[in-house]
C-alpha cells in the first residue's frame, strides 16, 4: 500500500513478467521492470491510437487511460484496460476487426 | 506468496447428471495416492462417499459488476473453500494436499475456475489442477445435443472419462468418442470400464507438475498434429450437436514478442472470451531460451509455465483454440499484426 495516498498495490496480470520470475528470469538480457512497463504502455498506445485513446503510467502501479475529450479512467492492469477502453471509445475494441488489423499493418 | 506450483491443486469433477461423477470419485479416493484429498460436493447423490474430508456447497452466485457469465464468483463455494483452508491451518482437520470439487450436472465450470483464480484469498493458496469431465456412453450423444453445458464441460476438460461403455451399443460408443475428440482433441479419453483409473494420470499430472509438465505439453502437441491433419483433410466436420464448437491450431514461424502477445490475448479474451472455451499453447518467445506454455479457460488465463527444452524438434509457436464461432485465419492475421508492432523486421506470418 502507498503510505501517502493509501492506494493498495495493484494486482499483477498473467502477462506481467514480474508475476512469474521463475519463467521470465530465464530471459537473455531481461529488461528492468520499469523498461518493461514503459514498453508495454508504448505498444498499447499504438493500438489505442485507433480508438483515439492514450495510456500513461501512474506511479508505476496503475495506468491512466484518457480519450480526446479529457475523460480519464484509472486502470489497474491489462484485464481492466480493454473494458475501460471500450467505455471511453464508446465502441468495441475487437482485435479481430479487419479494419484494426489493416491499421496495425499500415502503421508498423 | 508461495510459487504457483506449490499452491494446493484443485481438481474439478464435472459431467451431466447420472454420468458417474460420484462413482469415479469413489474409485479415485480409494487410492492411497489421494488419501490427503479434501472433497467438496454441490449435492449429495445416492452414492455415499465415505471420506474423511467431505463437505457440501450450496449454490450461490455473486455476479461481479461488469462481469460476464463466466466471471462470477461462486459465493458459497468460495466460503466453503476458505472455511476448509482455515480449519486446515488451525489443525482442526488434516493438512490436505489436494482438493476435489464435484459440481452439479448442469454446472458451468467457468465460474468455478474464475472463483479459484480471482477470489483474493483463494488464489494465494490454491491453484486449478486438471478438470475431469465424465460422459455417459449411453446418453452422451443425446446430452451433448440437448445441453450446451455438456459440450462446454467437455471442451474445458483436461481429461474425459467415458462411463457405462459396457452397457452401451458399440457403434454409439465409437461415434461418441469421435465427437468428444472433435470437441477437445487435447484431452485424453479414458474408458472407465476397460481402462485403469489411474489417480496420477487423471488428477496429479498437469502442466504445473514439474515431473509431468513436459509430457503434458507433448500430448497437447500430438493432439494438435492430429487436429491439423483433420483440418487439412477438411474433416473437422462438426456434427449437428456441436455445430458451433470448433478446434484449430494457430502456428507461427517467427518468435513472438511477449508484451505484444499479452496485449493481444487480453484484448481477444475481453471481446470474445465467451467464445474461447479453451486456449492452450507453446510459444517461442523472443529472448527466452526455452518455450513458454500458456493455457486458459474463457476469460481466464493461468500463469505461464517455462519449459527447459522443446518437446520436439519443431520450435514453432503453436496455439490450440477450442472456440465457438471464431475463425482461425482471423486469429492468425490479428496476432501476426500485433506481433509485427513489436518486431516490424520479422513480421510474424502464420505458418499456414
Amino acid at each position: 500500500m502507498c503510505a501517502l495516498c493509501g492506494v493498495l498495490a495493484a494486482e499483477q496480470h498473467w502477462s506481467d513478467p514480474a508475476s512469474r520470475p521463475s519463467v521470465f528470469d530465464n530471459r537473455r538480457l531481461p529488461p528492468t521492470r520499469r523498461q518493461e512497463r514503459l514498453g508495454r504502455i508504448a505498444l498499447a498506445n499504438r493500438v489505442l491510437a485507433l480508438f483515439r485513446l492514450k495510456l500513461t503510467d501512474w506511479q508505476g502501479q496503475r495506468f491512466m487511460l484518457a480519450n480526446q475529450t479529457g475523460q480519464t479512467e484509472m486502470v489497474e492492469h491489462l484485464i481492466a484496460l480493454w473494458p475501460t477502453a471500450q467505455l471511453l471509445a464508446k465502441r468495441p475494441c475487437d482485435p479481430l476487426d479487419p479494419d484494426l488489423v489493416d491499421y496495425l499493418k499500415q502503421n508498423l | 506468496m508461495a510459487p504457483y506450483e506449490e499452491l494446493i491443486p484443485v481438481n474439478l469433477l464435472t459431467g451431466s447428471l447420472g454420468s458417474g461423477k460420484t462413482s469415479l470419485l469413489q474409485r479415485l479416493l480409494s487410492s492411497p495416492q489421494l488419501a490427503n484429498t479434501a472433497v467438496l460436493m454441490n449435492e449429495f447423490g445416492e452414492i455415499g462417499l465415505d471420506h474423511l474430508l467431505l463437505e457440501s456447497v450450496e449454490d450461490e452466485l455473486v455476479v461481479l459488476q461488469t462481469g460476464c457469465v463466466c466471471c462470477t464468483i461462486r459465493g458459497e463455494l468460495s466460503s466453503a473453500i476458505r472455511d476448509l483452508y482455515d480449519r486446515r491451518q488451525r489443525g482442526q482437520i488434516p493438512a490436505f494436499e489436494r482438493l476435489a470439487i464435484e459440481t452439479t450436472g448442469l454446472a458451468d465450470p467457468a465460474p468455478i475456475v474464475f472463483t479459484l483464480t480471482a477470489e483474493p484469498v483463494l488464489r494465494h493458496h490454491f491453484r486449478l489442477g486438471n478438470v475431469i469431465t465424465t460422459v455417459d456412453a449411453v446418453n452422451g450423444e443425446q446430452q451433448l445435443g440437448a445441453n450446451p453445458e455438456t459440450a462446454k464441460q467437455v471442451a474445458v476438460a483436461d481429461r474425459v472419462v467415458l462411463t457405462k461403455s459396457d452397457i452401451a451399443e458399440a457403434g454409439g460408443v465409437a461415434r461418441l468418442k469421435a465427437q468428444l475428440m472433435r470437441l477437445n482433441p487435447a484431452a485424453p479419453i479414458i474408458d472407465a470400464q476397460s481402462q485403469p483409473i489411474e489417480p496420477n494420470t487423471l488428477m496429479a499430472n498437469d502442466v504445473y507438475d514439474p515431473a509431468s509438465k513436459s509430457e503434458e505439453v507433448r500430448r497437447w502437441l500430438a493432439a494438435e498434429a492430429k487436429t491439423g491433419r483433420a483440418q487439412s483433410g477438411q474433416d473437422l466436420g462438426a456434427s449437428r450437436h456441436d455445430a458451433e464448437i470448433g478446434t484449430f491450431c494457430a502456428t507461427f514461424d517467427v518468435p513472438l514478442d511477449w508484451t505484444a502477445f499479452g496485449l493481444w490475448l487480453s484484448m481477444l479474451l475481453n471481446c470474445h472470451g465467451e467464445k474461447v472455451l479453451r486456449v492452450k499453447g507453446i510459444l517461442e518467445v523472443g529472448g527466452m531460451p526455452g518455450p513458454v506454455v500458456i493455457h486458459g479457460v474463457q476469460h481466464i488465463v493461468h500463469p505461464p509455465v517455462h519449459l527447459e527444452r522443446w518437446p520436439s524438434d519443431d520450435h514453432r509457436s503453436r496455439i490450440v483454440f477450442i472456440v465457438r464461432g471464431l475463425e482461425r485465419e482471423a486469429i492468425e492475421r490479428s496476432l501476426a499484426a500485433f506481433n509485427g508492432l513489436a518486431n516490424p523486421s520479422d513480421l510474424a506470418v502464420p505458418a499456414g
